[in-house]
């Protein structure tokens, strides 16, 4: 048994789209997870997730949704020329995280089981993914204080993205929500009435909000980290992907 | 909280990035969170130039506090100048 991993940057399905994976070096099975990075981009803490779950013991991969419109850019100039275009279209996203699923399951290490997970903007998109997505494409959705889920961003934003409140009924799989008690998008009435339209609609939605922490609390290189509520917030993530994706930590 | 509220205004004018001068073609302005900055938020501005792609951008991230008294010292250092010196039209 081994713990090794292997994490690289690689270019996938037809249009080659730019992805950073880790994968266990082990014969498997193991799950798979893609990680949709934030409005910042396709950065080093992003990177960092993509590790953490495959020393975890999943396949990890996270698609450059800002590969197409700033390719090789640095992260925050990407963040930034794709903010001042209006974002990406929301088709284009699912699109991309539908190629890295199927990368994921092409490795033949691959267990058949894919969750998704994003912070920030990406909460929304991976709530928009397992929505938008056939059944059996993603099979458990981790959304991290999502914002814009349920309303557009504001008209002044100029960005593209749309209310997927419509959408929530095709959702396909169960979702863990993690928020903070602090944040003002999503605020906790947002989530109050996300979680009554997902009820509405018959989803499984565990849900779980965090005194004294605000937006970003994950992220370790920002002033809202809050490492009891990150810490927490770890282990609901992987026992609710153990549970639905058929995950363990590898052995040694 | 991510505000995602952007104004975009066009200028004109040069900044100087990492690959030396550029002309500034645009400015996105926004109050979100900084990569750099230790707050949780900050008023931020982007001046680029997208004809140029990405990299063609000099960024700043400011408090409130700073922010307005750029924008004070922009009026006063306008204010204080002949009326139309700087102005695009001016003849040199």
């Amino acid at each position: 048994m081994s713990d090794a991993i292997r994490a690289e940057t690689v270019y996938i399905g037809d249009e080659k789209i730019q992805a950073y994976q880790a994968v266990p070096l082990g014969a498997g099975p193991f799950p798979g997870v893609v990680v949709i990075h934030h409005l910042p981009g396709f950065d080093e803490s992003t990177k960092e997730m993509v590790r953490r779950f495959a020393v975890n013991g999943y396949l990890a991969i996270c698609p450059n949704l800002f590969w197409r419109e700033a390719p090789g850019a640095a992260p925050d100039d990407a963040s930034a020329f794709v903010r001042g275009q209006g974002g990406i279209p929301d088709e284009q996203i699912i699109a991309d995280v539908r190629t890295a699923a199927a990368a994921l399951r092409g490795a033949s290490s691959h267990n058949g089981k894919v969750g998704v997970i994003g912070h920030c903007s990406g909460g929304r998109q991976a709530l928009l993914v397992s929505a938008a997505l056939p059944s059996g494409v993603i099979d458990a959705a981790v959304d991290c204080y999502g914002a814009f889920a349920l309303e557009p961003p504001p008209a002044a934003s100029g960005l593209k993205m749309t209310s997927i409140k419509d959408r929530l009924g095709d959702l396909s799989c169960p979702v863990l929500g993690l928020f903070g008690d602090d944040d003002g998008n999503p605020a906790p009435a947002e989530v109050d009435r996300l979680a009554a339209i997902l009820a509405e609609h018959g989803k499984q939605f565990e849900r779980h909000s965090y005194e004294g922490a605000g937006h970003g609390f994950f992220a370790p290189d920002r002033p809202g980290y809050r490492p009891q509520a990150a810490v927490d917030g770890w282990k609901r993530i992987f026992a609710f992907f153990d549970r639905h994706l058929g995950g363990k930590r590898l052995e040694v | 909280m991510c505000t995602y509220d952007t104004e975009t205004v066009e200028l004109e004018g040069s900044a100087k990035g990492p690959a030396g001068w550029f002309p500034v073609t645009r400015a996105a302005v926004y109050v979100d969170h900084p990569h750099h900055a230790p707050f949780g938020h900050t008023l931020n501005i982007d001046f680029a130039d997208p004809a140029l792609g990405p990299s063609a951008r000099v960024a700043v991230e400011l408090t409130e506090e700073a922010a307005r008294a750029l924008v004070a010292a922009i009026t006063a250092a306008l204010d204080h100048a002949p009326a139309g010196l700087a102005s695009g039209s001016t003849r040199v």
